[in-house]
């Protein structure tokens, strides 16, 4: 019985059904990593602002964001705020923002990282040989920084992918829910589907976050020099 | 909001937190132990262990916490190899951290320099030595900055195992959310226990970050 468990996935769309509620997972992760990627330069870019006011609201922002576990962010968007606004939001918009909001947060701390471990004589060297400010940022400041920050966020994208598993606790369906719901069909027929459809699953995660982690990998040697 | 309804579930919230913290204890200390293993494994470039490390630290970072934990608790269950949530818990958040502390630790055995060891080895130390006196010291105090922030991010990570039914802060959250209908009155009295427990250990790890900073030697 236990060696034909296996077949549990391969059985009427099965498979096809789990890698269908993996790319809502998938799309959710793609959504926030596109606003991420823009908010997060801003916010970065903000977070080294001459104004201490703005830097001490970025950092709050920042740390608020991180403190608090994702989710429990997923709790209060979906659950909270929308019982005070008197509003409804479907389980995959919250997530979509919280995860916005958690990313915009830590691709913000990432920027900030990039922009800050520039050493000063480039910039000065820059202005030195009389480029306008604009062209030291053109084409010193943003080529290096780009280098440093490009692998730390691919690797944030990897984090992204894998935290959007947790959507299904507040009622998504995705690839976990799907997983349920063939083992519970499966039950009788197939005791072990559970083991096999999990198994599935952790490897799914594995097969799409491993070949975006060795990429970050390879282009941090690469650019170390 | 319902203050007596929020001061009646503080007990409620007392006793949850305690097996947040227990379980994120027990889980941070079994990762420094797998971590501190693995990255001497990989430092000291053991045949045939690093290759299984390797493979380890790859599972272990690219999937999910959520998804080890279902299957540890669910699907191997069905194999007969029947475990308490505490101990898939425990097994998964060990399974999760371990591979993190080993980075950690692995880059301050990376941050080592050449000339440090060497030196070592020239006035005679033998192999144990160098590593006892030499390489560990100066490689803890590097890497204590990432290891704490790990330890932050496995506390976190523990509000996960409420899905395998364990009672932790985000379990009694969700039951009283489910009982009572108190949605708001619930999470806000979630979001104050997470901040009393991490507000402080993210402080002090700032602080000796600041301490450390100068950890790196001959460099």
């Amino acid at each position: 019985m236990q060696a034909w468990g296996i077949s549990v996935l391969f059985e009427g769309q099965n498979l096809f059904r789990l890698v269908d509620g993996l790319s809502v997972s998938i799309r959710i992760a793609a959504v926030s990593i596109a606003f991420s990627a823009v908010f997060g330069i801003l916010l970065g870019v903000l977070m080294t602002s001459r104004y201490r006011l703005i830097r001490y609201i970025c950092r709050f922002y920042l740390e608020a964001i991180r403190i608090i576990p994702t989710l429990v962010w997923l709790f209060l968007f979906y659950f909270s705020l929308t019982k005070i606004l008197h509003f409804h939001l479907s389980a995959e918009f919250a997530s979509d923002i919280v995860f916005s909001l958690w990313g915009t947060a830590e691709m913000g701390d990432l920027v900030r990282g990039a922009i800050t471990s520039m050493p000063k004589h480039q910039m000065d060297s820059g202005f030195a040989i009389g480029l306008t400010k604009l062209q030291v940022y053109r084409y010193i400041v943003i080529p290096q920084a780009l280098r440093r920050l490009i692998p730390s966020a691919i690797n944030l994208a990897t984090r992204m992918i894998k935290t959007t598993s947790l959507v299904v606790l507040i009622g998504v369906v995705e690839v976990l829910k799907v997983g349920q719901q063939i083992i519970e069909v499966s039950i009788l027929k197939t005791p072990t589907a559970s083991f096999w459809v999990y198994g599935c699953i952790f490897f799914l995660y594995f097969i799409i976050c491993y070949p975006v982690s060795l990429f970050s990998k390879k282009l941090e040697t690469k650019w170390q020099q | 909001m319902d203050f007596n309804f929020m001061s009646a579930s503080i007990p409620l919230y007392i006793k949850a937190a305690k097996m947040t913290l227990d379980l994120a204890v027990w889980g941070i200390l079994s990762s420094l132990i797998i971590g501190f293993i693995c990255a001497l494994i990989g430092y000291y470039k053991i045949k045939i262990l690093d290759k299984i490390v390797r493979i380890y630290i790859e599972l272990s970072r690219n999937t999910p916490l959520l998804i080890q934990l279902f299957f540890l608790y669910y699907g191997l269950a069905k194999l007969g190899i029947k475990l308490e949530a505490y101990t898939c818990a425990i097994l998964g958040l060990a399974f999760l951290g371990g591979s993190y502390m080993s980075e950690a630790f692995r880059a301050g055995l990376e941050a080592v320099s050449k000339i440090q060891i060497e030196s070592g080895l020239s006035i005679g130390l033998t192999r144990w030595q160098l590593t006892r006196y030499i390489i560990l010291p100066q490689a803890f105090a590097v890497a204590v900055p990432a290891l704490g922030a790990n330890a932050i991010f496995l506390l976190k990570e523990t509000s996960v195992v409420s899905a395998i039914a364990l009672a932790d802060l985000m379990f009694v959250a969700k039951d009283l959310i489910g009982m009572y209908y108190k949605t708001t009155e619930a999470l806000v009295l979630l979001v104050l226990a997470y901040l009393i427990l991490l507000l402080p250990i993210s402080i002090f790890l700032t602080y000796i970050e600041r301490r450390v900073r100068h950890a790196g030697v001959g460099n």
